[in-house]
C-alpha cells in the first residue's frame, strides 16, 4: 500500500457516510435468546431435579449476583471495596427484622434489599471521603462496625446467631421457593447491571473508570454516578445475604455472615472471569463454584490455589478469562460497547 | 484511678499497634501500596520465630533475627517478582496481589502447622511488671514493645529523610518517570524498601507472638485492620504520626474496655471513622487529602 493510498483511506474514513456505530457483536441476538431459554429452563428445574442439585445451584446463583455487583462497583466505578460483607450481613439480619414483623421471608428478602440499599446512601457520604487503598480499608472497617453493632442486639441473637422465626414447614416447597428466590436475585442483579451500563450512567461510569479527572472536566457528575452504583451494589449484596439466611434457615454465626471472605470470593470471581465486563464475573462465579465444589474437601490447599491464581491473573491476564475469549472471538453476550465499522475495501477502491 | 490505668494500658497497647503499623506506614504511606497481606505477613513472622525456636533449637531472643532476615528476603523477592509488575499494570493490581498473598499465607500455615497455637515462650519476662503506686502497673514486655516501636519508627524516619535510598524512595513515590529519567534504578530502591518494611513486620510479628505466648494462622486478619487504622489516624506518610495513631487507637480501645468489656473494638473503629470524617489527612498529616 502506498502512502497516498493510506492517506486516501484515512480521508474516506473521516468523511465516509458508510460508518456505522452499533452495539453488539457477532451472535449478540442469538446469545440473548440462548440466555432467555437458559433462565426459563433453570426456572423449571425444581419440577424435575432433586433438591440436592437445586440446593447447590442456589449457591452458584448468589455467587453470580455477588460477583456482578462487585464488578459494577470495582470494574466500572473504580471502587475496590473490601467491605461488601457489611451489606451481606445486614441483608441477612434484615430478614429477621421484617420476618418478626409478620412479613413472610420471601417478601422480607426484597424489602431487606431495598432498605439496606437505602441505608448505604448515607454511608456513602463517609465512604466517599476515601479512595483507592483507603476506600478498601475504610469499607472493611465499616463492615466490622456493622457486625459489632448487630451483635449488641439480643433480639438478633447477639453473638450467637439465630434462626428464622416463621418459614414454610414443607421442606420441598421451601427448597423450591429458596431456589426461585436465588434465581430471581441473580437474574435481577445481572439485569440491573446490564441496564445501568447501557444507560447514560453506564457511559459516565466507564468514563470515570478510565480517567476520572478528564471525565469530571467534561461535566460527568462523578460522585452522583458512584453513589448510585454504591447503593445498587449494597442492595444486591443485601439480597444475597437474605438468600443465604433463608437457605440455611438463619444465621449460624455473625462472624461468618459479616466475614471478609465474602469480599475474597467477590474479588477472586471478578478478577478470574474478567473485571469490567458483564460476562466475566458470571464466568468467574462458575469457575469458583466448580473449584469449591470439587476441591473444598481436599483441605485448604485449594484456597492456596485460589490465592495464587488471583495473583497470576492480576499480573499476567489483567482482563481475565472472558477478556481472552472476547479478544479471540469478538463475542459479547451482553453488548454494552459501541463499535464503529466501515467498509474499508469499498472506500479505498473508489 | 481506673481511668488513668486504662489510659496507661492504652498507651502500652498503642505500642503494639504502632510497631505493627510501622512497616505498613512505609509501604502504604510512602510507596502507595495498600498491603492487604500485612497482618498475615506479621503472623508468618511470628511462625518463623516460633518454629525456629521449637524445631531448630535457636535461643528465643535470637529468633527475632531469623524472622527479620527471612521475611526481609521475602520482601525483596515479593517486590521483584510481583509488586513491581503490579505497580505497572494498574492501580488495582497491587491490591489484588497482596490480597492473593493474604489468602495464601494463613492457609499454608494451617496445612503445615494445623490451626492450633504454635507456642513461643519468653518465660518470666512475659508477666513481669513495674508497679507505680497501688493501682497502676506496667508490664515489662509491653514497655519493651513500645520502645521498639519508637526506635523502629525513628530509624525509618532517619532512613527516609537522611539517606540516599530514602530520598530516592520519596522522589519515586512522587514522580517515578522523572526519577527514571535521572538514571536511577528505582526498582532496586523499591525492593529495598519492601525488604525493610517486611523486616519490621517480622519484628512486630515476633514481639506479638512473644506477648501472646504463641500464634495461630488467622490472627492476621484483625491485626491488618488495626495497622491500617493506626497509619490513617496518624496521617499517611508521617512515621511519627503512625506512633500517635497507634497510641490513639490503643487508648480508645482501652478506655472502651473500661466502659464495657464488649466495647473496645467498636470504640476503636468509631474513633477511626471519626478521624476519617473530621480530619481525613490524619492527626499529623499535612498534605491535602487527594
Amino acid at each position: 500500500m502506498t502512502l497516498q493510498e493510506v492517506a486516501e483511506q484515512r480521508t474516506a474514513l473521516t468523511h465516509s457516510s458508510s460508518l456505522h456505530a452499533r452495539r453488539g457483536g457477532k451472535f449478540a441476538v442469538a446469545g440473548l435468546i440462548l440466555l432467555g431459554a437458559t433462565v426459563i429452563l433453570l426456572g423449571a428445574l425444581p419440577y424435575v431435579a432433586v433438591p440436592s442439585i437445586t440446593g447447590q445451584l442456589v449457591k452458584l446463583f448468589y455467587l453470580v449476583a455477588l460477583a456482578s455487583t462487585w464488578n459494577l462497583l470495582a470494574g466500572y466505578a473504580g471502587m475496590v471495596s473490601v467491605g461488601q460483607q457489611a451489606y451481606v450481613g445486614l441483608g441477612a439480619y434484615a430478614v429477621f427484622v421484617f420476618n418478626d414483623q409478620g412479613l413472610d421471608v420471601w417478601s422480607s428478602a426484597f424489602v431487606a434489599a431495598v432498605v439496606v440499599g437505602a441505608l448505604a446512601w448515607p454511608v456513602s457520604y463517609l465512604a466517599f471521603r476515601l479512595r483507592g487503598g483507603y476506600f478498601a480499608v475504610g469499607t472493611w472497617v465499616m463492615a466490622e462496625v456493622a457486625r459489632l453493632i448487630i451483635v449488641r442486639f439480643d433480639s438478633l441473637g447477639a453473638g450467637q446467631g439465630r434462626e428464622i422465626a416463621t418459614i414454610t414447614n414443607d421442606p420441598l416447597v421451601r427448597q423450591a421457593d429458596t431456589y426461585w428466590l436465588a434465581l430471581a436475585v441473580m437474574v435481577l442483579a445481572v439485569a440491573v447491571v446490564y441496564t445501568v451500563l447501557r444507560s447514560r450512567l453506564g457511559l459516565d461510569l466507564q468514563a470515570i473508570r478510565d480517567e476520572e479527572v478528564a471525565a469530571a472536566s467534561l461535566g460527568v457528575a462523578i460522585t452522583r454516578g458512584k453513589r448510585y452504583v454504591y447503593v445498587i451494589a449494597a442492595g444486591g449484596c443485601a439480597a444475597v445475604g437474605a438468600v443465604i439466611c433463608i437457605s440455611s434457615l438463619g444465621v449460624a454465626s455473625p462472624n461468618a455472615i459479616f466475614g471478609v471472605q465474602y469480599s475474597a470470593f467477590m474479588i477472586f470471581m471478578v478478577i478470574i472471569g474478567g473485571i469490567g465486563t458483564i460476562e466475566g464475573p458470571i464466568l468467574g462465579a462458575v469457575v469458583y463454584f466448580l473449584l469449591d465444589k470439587y476441591f473444598s474437601q481436599s483441605g485448604v490447599w485449594y484456597l492456596v490455589v485460589v490465592g495464587a491464581t488471583a495473583i497470576v491473573v492480576a499480573l499476567y491476564l489483567p482482563r481475565g478469562l472472558w477478556g481472552v475469549i472476547a479478544d479471540r472471538t469478538g463475542f459479547a453476550l451482553f453488548p454494552v460497547r459501541h463499535r464503529v465499522s466501515a467498509d474499508l475495501r469499498g472506500e479505498a477502491a473508489t | 484511678m481506673n481511668w488513668i490505668n486504662a489510659i496507661v494500658q492504652g498507651i502500652m497497647l498503642g505500642g503494639v499497634f504502632a510497631i505493627a503499623a510501622s512497616g505498613l506506614s512505609l509501604m502504604f504511606g510512602v510507596m502507595r501500596i495498600a498491603n492487604l497481606a500485612h497482618g498475615d505477613l506479621m503472623v508468618l513472622g511470628g511462625y518463623l520465630a516460633a518454629v525456629s525456636a521449637k524445631r531448630w533449637g535457636i535461643p528465643v531472643p535470637l529468633t527475632i533475627l531469623v524472622s527479620v532476615a527471612l521475611l526481609g528476603a521475602l520482601g525483596w523477592g515479593l517486590q521483584r517478582a510481583a509488586l513491581d509488575r503490579a505497580l505497572r499494570t494498574s492501580d488495582m493490581a497491587p491490591l489484588l496481589v497482596t490480597f492473593g498473598v493474604s489468602v495464601i499465607i494463613p492457609n499454608v500455615l494451617v496445612e503445615l502447622f494445623t490451626s492450633n497455637s504454635e507456642p513461643l515462650s519468653i518465660g518470666q519476662l512475659g508477666t513481669a511488671s513495674i508497679h507505680f503506686g497501688s493501682d497502676i502497673s506496667v508490664g515489662w514486655f509491653p514497655l519493651i514493645t513500645l520502645i521498639a516501636a519508637v526506635v523502629v519508627l525513628g530509624a525509618l524516619e532517619l532512613f527516609l529523610r537522611r539517606t540516599q535510598p530514602g530520598r530516592i524512595l520519596r522522589a519515586t513515590s512522587d514522580d517515578a518517570p522523572t526519577v527514571r529519567l535521572l538514571g536511577i534504578n528505582d526498582r532496586r530502591v523499591y525492593a529495598l524498601a519492601t525488604a525493610i518494611s517486611l523486616a519490621t513486620v517480622a519484628l512486630a510479628g515476633t514481639l506479638y507472638t512473644m506477648k501472646q505466648g504463641g500464634i495461630t494462622p488467622f490472627e492476621g486478619q484483625l491485626t491488618v485492620l488495626f495497622a491500617f487504622e493506626a497509619v490513617i489516624i496518624g496521617g499517611i506518610g508521617s512515621l511519627w504520626g503512625t506512633l500517635v495513631g497507634g497510641i490513639v487507637l490503643g487508648v480508645a480501645q482501652s478506655v472502651g474496655a473500661q466502659i464495657s468489656p464488649d466495647l473496645p473494638l467498636l470504640i476503636g473503629h468509631l474513633v477511626f471513622l471519626a478521624v476519617l470524617a473530621l480530619r481525613p489527612q490524619g492527626i499529623l498529616g499535612r498534605e491535602a487529602f487527594a
